[in-house]
């Protein structure tokens, strides 16, 4: 009997822990999102290196020794050393590696110049020259390629040559018409635009009067650009550098495209020929090995960076930006700018709309035009018998995919940031906050193909109480919002952040649930934010390439897989076709999203 | 029965012991000020109340009922407790219109919208911004942001209401017309009130009793009056004198002999009638300026002092003056035409000396005072 209270004691408390736990929102979704990330991004990785270091039953046609289920690095060894190491992995790496580091430095300077000229001088026509530098973005990184096949194409792969060889009659050289140097091209005009963005954003918030200070004592233009300014762009040209190098290592449409005609492979479209062939462990290391490659650029840009990322918010908000005056060259360079800009961003689309028109490639005459390939019916003469685009069930399935796909994928993927912004904001000094933020930052080390490579073999079975997805809708959706978590968890983190705890607190003392403090306070609150991460996902996956194609099946087709479908067949008009629809959708979502929801895109691209 | 008991309050934040064994009650009706520098931990505490911080150790009973329990973990909901909190930044919902931002606690506790709307609108006439309801706190001053913030704290009818520095955002004609305001409103609701702030005028004047705290520890609880004559400890003296009233510290050394102890200043000789703690221990006497009274003609008991320089502001003058090595302050009202040089003669109310142990800085009492008749040929 004395002893009982004790006890009792002891129970309460316990219970009012157990309690408090559940209570506490913080917890619920905190747990809620560490399993989902679990599933969905860590599992898949370890299983994904155990999967290289097994035997398979497959094995046993390559080599006696094989011990199926028993551990071997056969598959490493086959890879990184062995007779087929030199053309399967040494080759694509070393190309993927060139490749990236060319595409850096020619967008940083291409973005970088540009950047400068907006921001810090008296050019005129600033507004048109943002609005050319965005338009690259909301392309297809491979419409570009499309585009340089347009023009440069040589008649090394057959069908109609490019618009150089028919104009001039000369056949282009393959260096120019394939490989290195159209790659490097491409993804450079289309990737300086997160250059721009990024500099753009530190040049402009930096006070003129830290460069006028340095100016009163004495120190020549030369070196003001030396000592003050570069230094302080110095950490947003590094992560631009990082950001587009881990895009460019990894990117597969361009590759694909332009690469793959003359056995240019990189790591990524050698990855995709692997799975294709059935050497799914060989892909594993292939993907792991690129992982590796993201992981190693980002870590180098947190090492040299440093505590000197703060640099660029702490001069904050810019006060009035004097100027460099161009003087006299202020016309030429205006008009040079446009005029080169307009080259890269508009001829391309134009021509390749153009080229819909024309029922017989690269002849422009009248009487060649013809609305055949966006309306027309079956004509065995024409494409073996594919019909117009528009009259082509195939063409409205993936139509119906692709809004299907980039509307609840962009929806989920939008609330899910906010929903993890939330642990992340509200517990960022709990062990929990930090682990969702880290865990949720994980996809960025993970190329597309990668993750695409992991969840075909995932989710080829049903575990527990998930079926097999691989086949469906749901697989890719699921993937898309994987691969944004990285942007709308810290998307919607910041926003959260933004919001005082005490407003919530406010709710709390007035009796509102989670629930009702959720939908009557932080989702009007964070609103703006909402939209734009919405807007971003659903244009990335209106033209996502690399992270689904590996995915999708016939009855998963979606607008993007299908023009690569065309690109095979050699369908020049129908592929453009498609682009033009997928083009005119992305553009018109941005463009709604910039006039109701006043979101502000140009923040959201650099924002990673 | 007291409207809040608090025993032994520990409060960690994010492994920082913050309060320390806070115990007080607050009796049904007061307006309690928790005072003290920043950091002292006076937010935690209020937090802790409302329940929007968890406390580690310690119990609050809330009307008679325990609403938290550290050895139990017991913690209730912030809502159940019948308080209401006024945030520092006011907290107003930004998307909300005044009149949604005063309503949203009664839709959570659905009632009815005549209900509703009759009570927001007694709430808004309360404050006297019934003219606001269809504005967005973006669109107010700082002056009505507080008042909105208020009027959301009284809809509810809470049986206490806590207000955590709810006048630092405002400038200074604001603060004295809120300080008024929320007088007023005391009285006219009845309600506890509990009132956190750093300024020590503020509470002076408006609470009925004055909580001051340093590092996590209350140190003294009283009447304001009290408070201002006889601060606990030489730390709560200071406290309580800084800012425009800079205390007159003068140092001195206790010695006993016999039963009685005495101590030496260089303004003269005190005797503490109980004579405990270490003979020859530091004592430091503190003294108001406004305690010290000055006058130009030589009168019996009175000080010869030597004028430094003159601090005039128009109402009242602080007056720096030299006795001997010890430097002292007077405040007296208006604006006299002292020359620094000039002699005065000072007259020191005794009543309202303060003696200290320098070392514990513990008060002693009680003291009886009379100046050496040799200190005034010293001067000379």
């Amino acid at each position: 009997m004395l002893h009982r209270p004790a006890l009792h004691a002891w129970q309460t408390r316990w219970l009012n822990r157990c309690r408090n736990a559940l209570r506490n929102p913080l917890n619920l979704i905190g747990a809620a999102a560490l399993l989902f990330l679990a599933y969905t991004i860590v599992w898949p990785v370890l299983h994904m290196i155990y999967t290289t270091l097994v035997w398979r039953t497959q094995d046993a046609r390559l080599t006696a020794a094989a011990d199926p289920g028993h551990l071997t690095f056969y598959h490493w060894q086959r890879v990184l050393a062995s007779d087929i190491s030199w053309s399967l992995f040494y080759k694509p790496v070393v190309n993927a590696l060139s490749v990236g580091l060319s595409v850096s430095v020619v967008s940083m300077v291409l973005g970088c110049g540009l950047a400068w000229l907006v921001t810090r001088t008296d050019i005129p026509f600033k507004k048109t020259i943002t609005f050319l530098a965005i338009i690259p973005y909301l392309l297809p990184s491979w419409m570009l390629s499309q585009a340089w096949l347009t023009f440069f194409k040589n008649s090394k792969i057959g069908g109609t040559p490019g618009i150089l060889q028919s104009l001039l009659h000369v056949a282009p050289p393959d260096w120019i018409s394939y490989g290195y140097v159209p790659i490097v091209m491409t993804l450079s005009i289309h990737d300086s635009v997160y250059f721009f963005l990024l500099v753009g954003a530190a040049l402009s918030s930096m006070n003129s009067q830290l460069e006028e200070a340095a100016e009163m004592v004495g120190a020549g233009r030369l070196q003001v650009l030396r000592r003050i300014v570069f230094p302080l762009v110095l950490p947003s040209v590094l992560s631009g550098f990082i950001l587009i190098f881990t895009k460019a290592v990894s990117s597969y449409g361009v590759p694909a495209l332009l690469g793959t005609p003359v056995n240019f492979y990189m790591i990524s479209t050698m990855l995709y020929s692997s799975m294709r062939s059935r050497l799914t462990t060989e892909a594993s290391v292939l993907s792991l090995t690129l992982m590796l490659i993201s992981i190693g650029a980002i870590y180098l840009n947190q090492r040299l960076i440093g505590r000197r990322r703060s640099y660029v918010t702490v001069s904050g908000k810019g006060s009035a930006v004097t100027h460099t005056s161009l003087g006299r060259w202020k016309l030429p360079a205006a008009a040079a700018t446009v005029i080169s800009m307009v080259i890269v961003a508009v001829v391309p689309l134009l021509v390749l709309l153009l080229q819909t028109f024309l029922l017989k490639d690269g002849s422009f005459s009248a009487a060649n035009l013809t609305l055949h390939y966006w309306l027309g019916g079956s004509d065995p003469s024409i494409n073996t018998g594919e019909k117009g685009v528009l009259q082509n069930p195939i063409f409205l399935l993936a139509l119906k995919n692709s809004l299907v796909i980039a509307g609840i994928a962009s929806v989920i993927a939008a609330v899910m940031g906010l929903l993890f912004g939330y642990v992340v904001a509200r517990g960022k000094n709990s062990a929990m906050g930090r682990l969702v933020d880290q865990l949720s930052f994980f996809p960025y080390f993970i190329p597309g193909i990668s993750l695409a490579a992991i969840y075909i073999t995932m989710f080829a079975k049903p575990v527990l109480f998930i079926p097999a997805l691989y086949g469906t809708i749901t697989i890719i959706i699921l993937i898309t919002v994987v691969k944004e978590l990285p942007f709308t968890v810290k998307a919607g983190g910041a926003s959260l952040m933004q919001i005082g705890n005490e407003l919530e607190e406010a709710a709390v003392l007035g009796g509102a649930s989670w629930f009702t403090r959720f939908r009557r306070l932080l989702l009007p609150l964070s609103r703006k934010s909402l939209l734009s991460a919405f807007i971003l996902v659903f244009i990335g996956a209106m033209k996502e390439m690399e992270l689904i194609i590996m995915l999708v099946t016939p009855r998963t087709e979606t607008l993007t897989t299908l023009t690569f479908y065309y690109v095979e067949k050699g369908y020049e008009q129908l592929t453009n076709v498609v682009l033009m629809i997928i083009i005119a959708i992305v553009v018109t979502v941005y463009l709604l999203a910039v006039k109701f929801g006043k979101a502000d895109l140009t923040k959201g691209i650099g924002g990673q | 029965m007291s409207a809040i008991q608090l025993k032994q309050i520990h409060v960690n934040v994010q492994n920082k012991h913050i309060l320390k064994g806070v115990d007080l009650t607050i009796e049904e009706g007061d307006f309690v000020t928790l005072l003290g520098p920043s950091g002292c931990g006076k937010t935690t505490l209020l937090r802790t109340i409302a329940g929007l911080q968890k406390l580690n150790e310690g119990t609050i009973v809330i009307a008679g009922k325990e609403v938290a329990n550290g050895s139990m973990s017991f913690h209730m909901d912030p809502a159940k407790r019948g308080v209401s909190l006024v945030f520092q930044s006011y907290a107003l919902w930004p998307h909300m219109t005044v009149f949604d931002n005063v309503a949203f606690g009664l839709q959570i506790r659905k009632l009815g919208k005549p209900e509703i709307r009759q009570r927001v609108m007694a709430s808004l006439d309360k404050m006297r911004i019934p003219e606001l309801a269809d504005r967005y706190p973006g669109e107010l001053s700082g002056g009505q942001q507080q008042r909105v913030a208020i009027a959301r704290a009284i809809v509810t009818s809470p049986e206490i209401l806590l207000l955590d520095e709810p006048l630092s955002n405002l400038d200074a004609k604001l603060r004295t017309e809120m300080r008024a305001e929320l007088k007023r409103l005391h009285g006219e609701l009845g309600t506890t009130i509990v009132y956190v702030t750093h300024d020590q005028q503020e509470a002076m004047t408006m609470s009925t009793k004055v909580a001051v705290f340093f590092g996590g520890e209350l140190v003294q609880v009283d009447t304001p009056r009290e408070l201002y004559r006889h601060p606990k400890t030489l730390q709560v003296a200071e406290f309580m004198g800084s800012g425009d009233h800079k205390l007159n510290r003068v140092e001195g050394i206790c010695r006993s002999s016999g039963n009685e102890c005495y101590i030496r200043t260089p303004l003269g000789d005190f005797r503490v009638a109980e004579g405990d703690g270490d003979p020859d221990r530091g004592v430091v006497m503190t003294l108001k300026p406004e305690d010290i009274v000055l006058h130009e003609k030589r009168k019996e008991g009175l000080i010869p002092v030597k004028v430094k320089d003159v601090h005039p502001s128009g109402a009242e003058s602080l007056i720096r003056i030299d006795y001997g090595d010890v430097q002292l302050t007077a405040r007296i009202l208006g604006d006299p035409e002292f020359e620094p040089g000039q002699l005065l003669y000072a007259e020191i109310r005794e009543d309202r000396i303060n003696m200290y142990d320098k070392q514990t800085g513990c008060r002693l009492e009680p003291v009886t005072f009379h100046i050496k008749p040799a200190m005034e040929e010293l001067h000379r």
